[in-house]
């Protein structure tokens, strides 16, 4: 490496990303210097995925302010191109790999290696591929088709992918969310193994373990700002001592009061699940939901706390009538009895209500008025004869528009015109009009502003002292210690802790969350 | 609100749905003109009922599909191959008119159970299956006919399609029963349209104002009843008319009322969300294809009773034109959107243009160039409008 070379790959000076409603980011350093591996560690919407898009040209140059200096020299990318031209290459979470092509194919995807006249010249693809699968460790034919590939076999074609583009700065988005063990164990070897090459990798990632055993700095991303940066060699003596300081930089946060009062009075059990294993959908022998077991009882708020990729949603979605995954086993007893689930109908029958995470992709039809997406799933309450009450329908829509506050002139408005916290609302009110015995509400405050939050907590009150048995699933975990009574923790799909909320701290909770599972227990289970 | 911002409202906000009745007023001027009001003539009228009959009846079909978020390209075979079946049945073997009626709907039924399982149970897409299905009832046409035309039917079969109610009241060089029922008509559609106005203002919903209303009815009126007064002094009232009628009031009210129209809009415009709002999405997809199989079997029976005969090449291309009139008539091709009265007047739209043109002597390949670019033109106009329509968000 040239002497003259700046000390620092890459500066990101004053970065403030703003979405439409939200500021994502706000006034975020970054420094990162040559050759080192650079963990950002951050909650679930802390803004580190935004801050990678950044960098990376996928929020082109003007869509935010503040600079990026690569190199010593201010860059402006305008796309994902201009920004791997000079070697900086962002590997998403979600791995962009076309599965009906080769690896050879897919590793040259937009680069493909042409003899003069534009037609590709497969023996110089296949050999040069086969020199890169050598250099990331991966022992398969380079004709191999991706779909034939596990997770982390697909995640090493990634890397090879990246290094083809002479890559100097790496970066990863949770590269080993996905993984095993062995596969984790190999993808953090060859990450060292490119820090000796002189390749600088930025690492976002939930298992701090890891980010403990291979980082050399860490910076803390939380609500947008860049909280500290700190050596990991001063950190902490051990592992676990450093995990701790992480895991403070990630939660210490202010509490105000953002949270409506109450005084809860936990009633019998509602809803009891025993031994829920559930596997991937389509990844043959994945464990998704590992033997959880847990209860809530009327009258009260229970948490989820759990990463992403933890688990919760699919959790909550097997739960909800079958909607996820396969092989599910296990038994729900709703009242003591036991209930078998098979479809959404059953669920909603059996007195479960799912309020998904999405409720674009999931809650809503956009294109439909309020009136009928309040009365989407009950309308076998408004309708004789198989004909809908349509003046009954109406005054149920009016009446949930009162009580929860929908702000809209009248219920026949597109519901894809509201703002977020109307559309959950609108959400909230189709799963009540079911009448339900307990309620699951996936993220019930994502993507909406804090006095809407206020009001979501407040309806959530309201259906306590009514009776209900509410399960709350929520990424922030001040949220969930500011609405609950008990909060489950889940890691890597498997329950790790129940706490009770008065005896319960951000930073225990940080701590069971990121519990992996030991070595151990994996071999027994394989 | 006041009458001017009423006018404005539905030029402007309802463009989607008010736009797609001005087109159909200018292109019946334009052809009017362009015929030397031959178009409006009461014979001409007569025969577009008669013509375009069946496209509107498979129309119906279609727009629930479309809804869906489904296609149907098989229906023209459909309406082949259950024309074939009465034929066979009536004309070959003897039996009575209403064992073909009877054969034809079964045959429906069942070709649209068969294409609603693979659609609905096995997940293919219905572009596939209809698609297959299009070859696959074609087909068994040819081996159910032999390959040749079956003719004529009896009497009471083709008056299914042909027949004229008239006389029944009397009248002197025209039909007062004919009058008499589109008058019962006019005025069930004034109480419905005043009983909605009332329900909505006592929902404090917003309504047009008491002047636009009234002229609304009015004008409605006014055109029903000179279309009326045309069959009159013609034949009198087609058979044919009272079954589409039926039809559309029928699936008017199943699309826009019934918990299973409801289904079938929440499919379409969210599939996901269907399913967790406990849609039973398979269920509801397999009775749209059964569904769309008895209204191609009707379309068959009105088809093969009109032409007196059961064809081998019968129907053919008809799926387009089906398919043409829900777009033109604003249903969205991603699904979701779309209504019964929409596609009924899209039908007529291009029923109006095949049978002005070719009034005017215009040969069949201009014809098609025209309809062709007509849809192009209702589409584009669609995507431009919902682009608009998210702009203004």
């Amino acid at each position: 490496m040239a002497d003259s070379a700046p000390t620092d790959i890459l500066e990101m000076r004053g970065i403030t990303k703003t979405f439409p409603g939200v500021k994502a980011l706000q006034d975020v350093n970054l420094t990162v210097r040559r050759g080192e591996i650079h963990a950002i560690c951050g909650e679930n919407g802390a803004g580190k995925s935004t801050l990678m898009k950044v960098l990376s040209g996928v929020y082109p140059h003007g869509s935010y302010e503040g600079d990026i200096v690569l190199d010593g020299e201010t860059a402006e990318f305008g796309t994902i191109n201009d920004s791997e031209a000079r070697g900086v290459v962002i590997i998403h979470q979600e791995l962009a790999l076309v599965p009906y092509l080769s690896i050879a194919e897919n590793i040259f995807l937009g680069n493909e290696r042409t003899r003069a006249g534009g037609a590709i010249d497969w023996n110089r693809t296949n050999a040069e591929a086969a020199a890169l699968l050598e250099r990331v460790g991966l022992s398969e034919s380079p004709t191999t088709p991706i779909s034939a590939l596990g997770v982390g076999k697909q995640q090493l074609v990634e890397i090879a992918k990246a290094i083809s583009k002479d890559v100097r700065l790496l970066i990863l988005d949770e590269p080993t969310a996905a993984l095993n063990d062995n596969d984790s164990e190999h993808l953090l070897g060859l990450l060292r193994q490119f820090k000796e090459q002189g390749i600088t990798s930025i690492m976002i990632s939930h298992k701090l373990a890891e980010i403990a055993e291979i980082a050399d700095r860490t910076t803390i991303i939380r609500d947008g700002r860049s909280i500290e940066t700190f050596d990991m060699a001063t950190a902490g003596a051990s592992s676990d001592a450093i995990q701790d300081r992480i895991i403070r930089g990630m939660v210490g946060r202010d509490l105000d009061n953002r949270y409506p009062d109450r005084v809860s009075h936990p009633g019998e059990e509602v809803l009891r699940i025993e031994d829920w294993t559930v596997y991937h959908p389509t990844q043959t022998g994945r464990v998704v939901v590992d033997k959880a077991h847990l209860n809530v009882r009327a009258g009260e708020v229970v948490g989820i706390a759990g990463l992403m990729g933890a688990g919760r949603t699919e959790l909550a979605m097997s739960l909800f009538g079958r909607s996820y995954g396969r092989d599910i086993t296990g038994q729900a007893y709703i009242h003591g009895k036991p209930v078998d689930v098979h479809n959404v109908p059953d669920a909603i029958r059996a007195g479960i209500a799912y309020v998904s995470e999405d409720r674009k992709q999931y809650g809503l039809n956009l294109i439909e008025d309020i009136r009928r997406n309040i009365s989407a799933a009950g309308l076998g309450k408004l309708s004789k004869n198989g004909f809908v009450d349509e003046n009954e329908e109406l005054k149920v829509a009016e009446e949930y528009r009162a009580s929860m506050n929908i702000r809209t002139p009248n219920v026949l408005v597109e519901v894809g015109k509201l703002s977020g916290g109307n559309q959950q609302k609108v959400v909230l009110s189709k799963w009540l009009y079911t009448a339900p015995e307990v309620l699951i509400l996936d993220e019930p405050t994502r993507g909406i502003d804090v006095g809407a939050k206020y009001e979501i907590y407040t309806i959530i009150n309201e259906l306590v002292a009514a009776g209900k048995a509410v399960l709350v699933i929520s990424s922030e975990l001040p949220e969930l210690l500011g609405i609950c009574d008990r909060i489950y923790t889940l890691a890597f799909g498997r329950i790790t802790g129940e706490v009770d909320v008065p005896s319960a701290t951000q930073e225990g909770l940080m701590a069971l969350m990121t519990q992996e599972t030991t070595r151990e227990t994996q071999e027994t289970k394989a | 609100m006041t009458g001017i911002a009423n006018i404005r409202d539905l030029f402007t906000r309802n463009i989607r749905t008010s736009g797609i009745y001005i087109a159909f007023v200018a292109i019946v001027v334009l052809f009017s003109v362009l015929t030397d009001g031959l178009l409006l003539s009461s014979r001409n009228l007569t025969s577009l009922v008669l013509q375009f009959s069946y496209i509107l009846i498979l129309a119906i079909g279609m727009v629930i599909i479309i809804i869906g978020g489904h296609i149907d390209l098989s229906v023209g075979s459909v309406v082949a191959l259950t024309g074939a079946v009465a034929a066979v049945l009536v004309v070959r073997n003897g039996m009575p008119w209403w064992v073909g009626v009877l054969a034809a709907l079964g045959t429906g039924l069942l070709v649209g159970a068969w294409q609603g399982f693979w659609v609905a149970y096995v997940g293919i897409p219905a572009f596939i299956v209809t698609l297959a299905g299009m070859l696959l009832f074609r087909g068994l046409t040819l081996e159910v006919l032999n390959n040749v035309s079956l003719s004529p039917f009896p009497a009471e079969y083709t008056s299914i399609a042909s027949g004229f109610l008239n006389g029944l009241l009397g009248g002197y060089g025209y039909d007062t029963f004919t009058l008499v029922i589109f008058a019962v008509g006019v005025l069930g559609f004034a109480y419905n349209s005043w009983r909605n106005r009332r329900a909505r203002i006592a929902y404090n919903q917003t309504v047009e104002a008491p002047a636009l209303f009234v002229l609304k009815i009015v004008v409605v009126a006014a055109v029903v009843m000179w279309f009326a007064w045309n069959l009159a002094t013609y034949r009198g009232l087609p058979a044919v008319l009272i079954i589409l009628a039926v039809l559309v009031i029928a699936y008017t009210l199943v699309t826009k009322h019934s918990v299973f129209g409801r289904h079938v809009y929440a499919i379409g415009g969210n599939l996901a969300a269907a399913q967790l709002s406990g849609v039973r999405v398979k269920r509801v997809n397999f009775w749209m294809f059964v569904n769309m199989g008895f209204l191609a079997s009707i379309a068959g029976i009105v088809f093969s009773a009109r032409s007196s005969a059961a064809q081998p090449a019968a129907g053919n291309m008809f799926e387009l034109d089906a398919i043409a009139a829900c777009f033109i008539g604003g249903a969205a091709v991603t699904g979701g959107i779309g209504t019964v009265t929409g596609a009924m007047v899209g039908g007529l739209i291009m029923a109006v243009i095949s049978n002005g043109m070719s009034l005017m002597g215009v040969d069949q390949s201009t014809q098609q160039i025209v309809k062709g670019i007509v849809l192009l033109l209702a589409v584009a106009f669609d995507v431009w409008n919902k682009k608009r329509a998210s702009a203004t968000r």
